[in-house]
């Protein structure tokens, strides 16, 4: 028998008997960023792909959505934040090697063109809307004329949040669950789904609902090529990944990883949007909040079970 | 910047050497906690004290913050005892000051006792109760029927009381409930008894063995300290103990004995360095008396024979006893301290005694060496008067070698009993939780019961304070002076305790509350000096030094009397025994109509699906008066039962579920204990930590937590010799369903 | 200079006296701590071996905790140890989650709160508390670019090891086997 005891009575509040620093604002933030991420991709995708007349809701409206899903993300972010006093220094520098903090800063660009995206489509709910002021008509003439330029800055940036939202976790050596490069591609392959899935639930059109239901197919295909791919790595890994592989293989998180992330939120909607393309009416509300649904879960999931794995000592 | 250099810069004494702006101070004010303050205010802040968490004594040096906060405790690097390091429980000191759940007021009982229910009364209130019943009891009964519990320094103040009324009845549990067969085994083999801190030269020593102690577990820290040091030196270490104590993991052998036949090994062991010649023949010869009895009386006590009893391979019982010889007399049968534990302990005691004889280690260098205590003249103040009849008179015919007042003796003769004309009629408890501290607690309620006058004086709501009819509610060791310390060591030392801050709340200094009692019970005069630090004072005086000075050292060495820390060679030494030498046979004991050698006795087994209670020590606690420090409970606030694996198997147990123990005569623990599935311990017994499982829901942080042994210890295997009060033949099992467990009770 | 630690397993009691010394020291609230004993237990009755390790912040030359902070709270001070600025921490919580060694704790106060080395006796010359304080004296400490430091004294003469090598965080607690 092997025995390992700390016998000074540690019991420090969050890391004992295991890690719990973050709680649920944080997997929200991931969600909503990944998300955010999503629809500001297909939004700017499809404008520089000058599809903006065929796909308005992806370009045009939907992407109300993603200013609001960030500033709430920051929001719960620093709601756990625990010295949340000295929250302004995030912002006093620029650490490239703190997902933390380049990811802090990639927010705040990305949050500040979504604004702006969403500004400049603002008519898109208020026909009649005025600026008022004359510098705020001249920024929107200003952007307007670079529209371009912003497309491009927030299709770069959506997919730095996407892959950020997962980087965030697989930088942390420390947590062998979390610490696996598949994470960043896998974060952004769930926030796309999400976004497309919004588009889908968010869209009238039937043609822009079939081409979001396809690609939103193929990434759910992708994500389960990756999560797969995942085990793999970790189950040839070192014996932390394959005990950390095993909270999802028999281990406490099985059952919910399985039913809620895999089945619930990936295969289900993939079939059911399989069955859509097939021709069988599926309403569309269905598959949509699935992925939604599934996303969320995933970022649940993966925070709470990545704080359970460690290094055995 | 300047200004904050000076502020930390420190004076060259104290904790190493101070190189004040070697490195740039470039921490700001506000980033430095009170207790980093508190280090690096000036070292002169500090205040002298010797610690109180145990008996060891530890001096040290109490440090405050500038907003005058006790913060910190640490060692005085100048003292024998700790050498600058205190142990755990002296470094958690302060949680004792700050624990919230002290007792702040003197409290009057209003109703039964054991029930906690107390009115707060004025100081003047609660003496004036006490004096008047003392002197009714003593005019009804005399002043013998008063008697003194203590373990803790302020005792000392009460025993001056107690002596000056014309009482001799100062106990201790720290004699039968703890060290009294040594002392008395010593005392039978050497002349001498080993007292404490032990004159041990575990420093130099080549061989340690620790039969039944788990030094490191206990932390008597001068000890802990010489046995790392014998580690780092390359000495062998050989543990004797059913259990994988923490020491045991640092031998060169462990022999994993079965319990309760420890005798059996040591006299193998006597019969190897016998047989095989391998004692210290000119030290036999020229000291001890009795070899040739001793010789023939293990004759046949061979290794093979004590494997049949102790499990312990002959062969490792033949190669340890050589190891011990080849260190010889650098060796050291370590003689333990907690050893009550079947009733013929003095016997094994005299064993453990004998085999130190054998291999020439009383006296010399890596084994016992000759301590020195200093002589500080008392305060002058009349003779006490002569006790009309003591305890001893009333158990004429048993405890015969018993040299000091009996804690259980005082209880059992404070219950009415024909054969005895004088019950005790009146306690005072100092410092010591008797409900934890005795076995048997039913009976120590028993003759709680029958008292006339219980007062407890404490810091702490202890089970104890629950049936007294006046609580006394003392400051801690840090608000208060004491008597200065004086132990035997190496050196003769003195150490001075100072108050480091005022007592909080409504507490005061035990020596106050005795004189105030002295003044209205008519014995001033036993109390010449007003204030303690005036009778410190002139007693430092006497001795060439002040209050002044050791206000600034804390601790003050003084020479040897004589360079004679080891015999010298060929030294003749007389021995104060019967015979003035070292009595391998003890006439003593003959006399008394005792066994002069020891006899391995066969001790009753565990019935089936029981176990053998065992219980210890945590270094980070002393018995039960620590278990609610805030400090002290952060590193352990329960204990747990130890289970082997196969038991744990049979039971079903795994660890972290709590269970209840029921013991042979169906006393059950009073609240569940956690289990800890180990292999550290046998499949015949149990373990658990003795001092928690409390009952005093005063006590917000310890109680209901763990399980109490002494609870469960209600079979007491008395010594016949001096009347220790053996407490390891009990055996419990298990009740696995807890639910189950609390209707059954 | 690169300061580190070396604790000797065969000495250490595990009594945690360093615990009870560096809540003292620095002020580390009731119920939390900056070090920590572990103690291991292998083998069979009565075939058992026992390791206790005096546990702490691992100073890592390459320390997670360090690289993850987005404010530069957690920094590296004279001699690589690796301190909390409790004005820049935001309390994130990465470099908690950053550190194998699960050696860094919230402050109630809302900032990361870990062992310092008692950087603040260091620099005045004296030894960190917890070894100051250990009766078993298995604690050593020092500058390991001074080849008679306490440290690289013992770690030259004796066999040791550190844990976690393979995280990669090349810690600076050695423990003497």
């Amino acid at each position: 028998m092997n025995e390992e005891l700390i016998i000074s009575g540690r019991e420090n509040l969050m890391v004992d008997p295991h890690l719990h620093i973050w709680h649920w604002p944080i997997p929200l933030y991931l969600f909503l960023g990944g998300l955010a991420a999503g629809i500001l991709f297909f939004a700017a995708l499809f404008y520089l792909m000058g599809r903006e007349n065929e796909y308005r809701t992806a370009v045009r409206r939907i992407p109300f959505i993603a200013p609001i899903a960030l500033i709430v993300g920051l929001a719960a972010l620093f709601f756990d934040l625990r010295h949340k006093a000295f929250f302004w220094q995030l912002y006093t520098a620029i650490r490239l090697e703190s997902p933390m903090s380049w990811g802090a800063w990639t927010l705040l660009v990305i949050t500040t063109a979504s604004v702006i995206w969403c500004a400049l489509h603002i008519r898109e709910f208020f026909p009649e809307w005025d600026w008022k002021y004359r510098w705020l008509i001249d920024l929107e003439t200003f952007f307007n004329k670079y529209k371009k330029v912003l497309a491009w800055v927030i299709l770069i940036y959506a997919v730095i949040t996407g892959i950020y939202t997962g980087i965030l976790l697989s930088a942390f050596n420390a947590r062998p669950l979390w610490n696996t490069s598949v994470l960043g591609p896998l974060f952004l392959a769930s926030g796309l789904s999400a976004g497309a899935a919004s588009i889908v639930l968010g869209s009238k059109d039937k043609k822009e609902r079939l081409t979001f239901t396809k690609i939103d197919l193929i990434i759910l295909g992708v994500e389960l090529f990756l999560i797969i791919h995942m085990f793999m790595g970790f189950l040839a890994s070192t014996r932390v990944q394959i005990e950390a592989a095993e909270l999802f293989l028999g281990g406490g998180y099985t059952m919910v990883f399985w039913i809620f992330v895999v089945f619930l939120g990936i295969i289900l909607p993939a079939a059911l949007d399989l069955m859509e393309l097939r021709g069988y009416h599926i309403p569309a509300v269905i598959p949509g909040v699935l992925v939604l649904f599934g996303s969320l879960m995933f970022r649940f999931v993966f925070v709470f079970a990545g704080q359970i794995s460690r290094w055995l000592y | 910047m300047a200004t904050r250099r000076q502020f930390i810069r420190i004076s060259a004494m104290g904790a190493g050497a101070v190189m004040a702006g070697a490195a740039g101070f470039r921490l700001l004010a506000s980033e430095l906690t009170d207790g980093q303050k508190a280090t690096l205010a000036a070292l002169n802040k500090r205040t002298p004290t010797y610690c109180e968490v145990c008996f060891w004594k530890c001096a040290g040096w109490v440090y405050k913050d500038d907003k005058g906060a006790i913060k910190k405790i640490t060692g005085n690097a100048e003292d024998l005892n700790c050498n600058g390091r205190l142990c755990p429980r002296g470094t958690g000191g302060v949680g004792m000051y700050h624990d919230e759940d002290r007792l702040r007021k003197p409290l009057i009982r209003t109703d039964k006792r054991g029930t906690q229910s107390f009115r707060e009364a004025s100081w003047e209130e609660a003496f004036d109760y006490i004096a008047e019943k003392i002197k009714k009891i003593s005019a009804e009964h005399g002043p013998e029927c008063i008697a003194l519990f203590t373990h803790g320094s302020g005792g000392k103040y009460f025993s001056t009381l107690l002596r000056a009324l014309g009482s001799p009845h100062v106990a201790a549990p720290s004699y039968a409930q703890c060290r009294g067969p040594r002392e008395v085994a010593f005392q039978a083999t050497f002349g001498e008894t080993l007292d404490s801190p032990e004159r041990l030269d575990i420093r130099d020593t080549k061989c340690l063995v620790l039969i039944g102690s788990h030094l490191g577990e206990n932390m008597h820290n001068g000890q802990v300290q010489e046995m790392s040091d014998a580690i780092d030196k390359g000495a062998t270490i050989i543990t004797v103990d059913p259990r994988f104590s923490t020491a045991a993991g640092k031998s060169k052998y462990w022999l994993p004995i079965k319990p309760a036949t420890d005798m059996a090994l040591l006299l193998a062991w006597m019969n190897v360095i016998i047989t095989e010649e391998l004692y210290d023949k000119a030290y036999v010869e020229k000291y001890t008396f009795g070899f040739e009895y001793l010789k023939e009386h293990v004759r046949n006590m061979t290794p093979e024979w004590a494997y049949g009893i102790t499990t312990i391979d002959p062969t490792v019982i033949r190669e340890t006893a050589r190891e011990m010889a080849n260190a010889s007399p650098a060796v050291i049968v370590h003689p333990g301290r907690h050893v009550v534990w079947y009733g013929d302990d003095t016997q094994r005691m005299r064993a453990v005694a004998i085999l130190n004889a054998l291999l020439g280690s009383w006296g010399r260098r890596g084994g016992f060496y000759r301590p020195e205590t200093f002589e500080l003249p008392e305060p002058p103040h009349p003779a006490y008067p002569t006790p009309k009849r003591t305890w001893r008179t009333e158990f004429p015919d048993i405890y015969k070698l018993a040299d000091t007042v009996l804690a259980n003796g005082v209880c059992d003769a404070s219950v009415p009993d024909p054969s005895r004309n004088c019950q005790f009629k009146g306690w005072i408890v100092n410092g010591t939780n008797l409900m934890e501290t005795l076995p048997n607690q039913a009976n120590t309620l028993r003759a709680i019961d029958e008292l006339d006058l219980l007062v407890v004086v404490d810091t702490m709501p202890m089970e104890i304070t629950g049936y007294a009819d006046v609580v006394l509610p003392e400051c801690t060791y840090l608000e208060r002076y004491d008597d200065l310390r004086v132990v035997q060591h190496r050196k003769p030392q003195i150490a001075l305790r100072a108050p480091a801050a005022e007592p909080m709340y409504d507490t005061k200094p035990a020596f106050w509350m005795a004189r105030e009692l002295a003044k209205r019970l008519g014995v001033i005069e036993y109390f010449p000096f007003e204030k303690i630090e005036d009778q410190l004072d002139w007693q430092l005086k006497q001795v060439g030094s002040s209050m002044e000075e050791m206000m600034k050292i804390g601790v003050k060495t003084f020479d040897r009397s004589a360079d004679d820390l080891y015999f010298y060679p060929d030294e003749d030494v007389e021995f104060y025994t019967g015979t003035g030498k070292i009595e391998l046979y003890s006439s003593l004991l003959a006399d008394a109509g005792f066994d002069p050698m020891p006899v391995y006795t066969k001790h009753e087994e565990p019935p089936a699906g029981y176990y053998r209670l065992n219980y210890g020590r945590a270094p980070m606690h002393t018995f039960s008066r620590t278990s609610n420090n805030p400090n002290l409970t952060d590193l352990m606030d329960e204990n747990s039962v130890w289970v082997n694996p196969r038991v744990a198997k049979e039971w079903d147990l795994s660890t972290g579920q709590y269970v209840h123990l029921v013991n042979q005569d169906g006393k059950r623990s009073e609240f569940p204990i956690k289990v800890r599935v180990t292999e550290r311990i046998r499949w015949d017994s149990v373990y658990m930590v003795h001092g928690f499982g409390h009952q005093e829901k005063k006590l917000r942080r310890c109680y209901g937590k763990g399980a109490s042994d002494t609870n469960l210890i209600t079979k007491v295997l008395v010594d016949p010799i001096m009347g220790g009060t053996g407490m390891r033949g009990n055996f419990v099992t298990f009740i696995t369903d807890l639910a189950e467990a609390e209707v059954a009770s | 200079m690169r300061y580190a630690m070396a604790v000797d397993t065969k000495k250490c009691v595990g009594c945690s006296d360093c615990v009870v010394a560096c809540q003292t020291e620095n002020d580390v609230p009731i119920g939390y701590c900056r070090d920590w004993v572990v103690e291991v237990v292998d083998g069979t009755y009565p075939r058992l071996e026992i390791e206790l390790r005096s546990e702490r912040c691992n100073h890592c030359g390459n320390a997670p905790c360090v690289r993850c902070c987005p404010t530069g709270a957690s920094h590296i001070a004279e001699g690589g140890i690796v301190l909390v600025e409790p004005n820049k921490c935001i309390g994130c919580g990465a470099c908690i989650a950053s550190c194998p060694y699960d050696a860094r704790y919230p402050h109630p106060k809302g900032y990361v709160d870990k062992c310092t080395f008692c950087i603040h006796r260091v620099r005045e010359g004296m030894k960190p508390a917890c070894v100051a304080v250990c009766p078993t004296k298995c604690m050593y400490f020092g500058d390991l670019d001074d080849p008679n430091s306490d440290v690289s004294v013992i770690l030259k003469k004796r066999k040791h090891k550190t844990l976690i090598p393979e995280a990669g965080t090349r810690p600076e607690l050695y423990f003497l086997i």
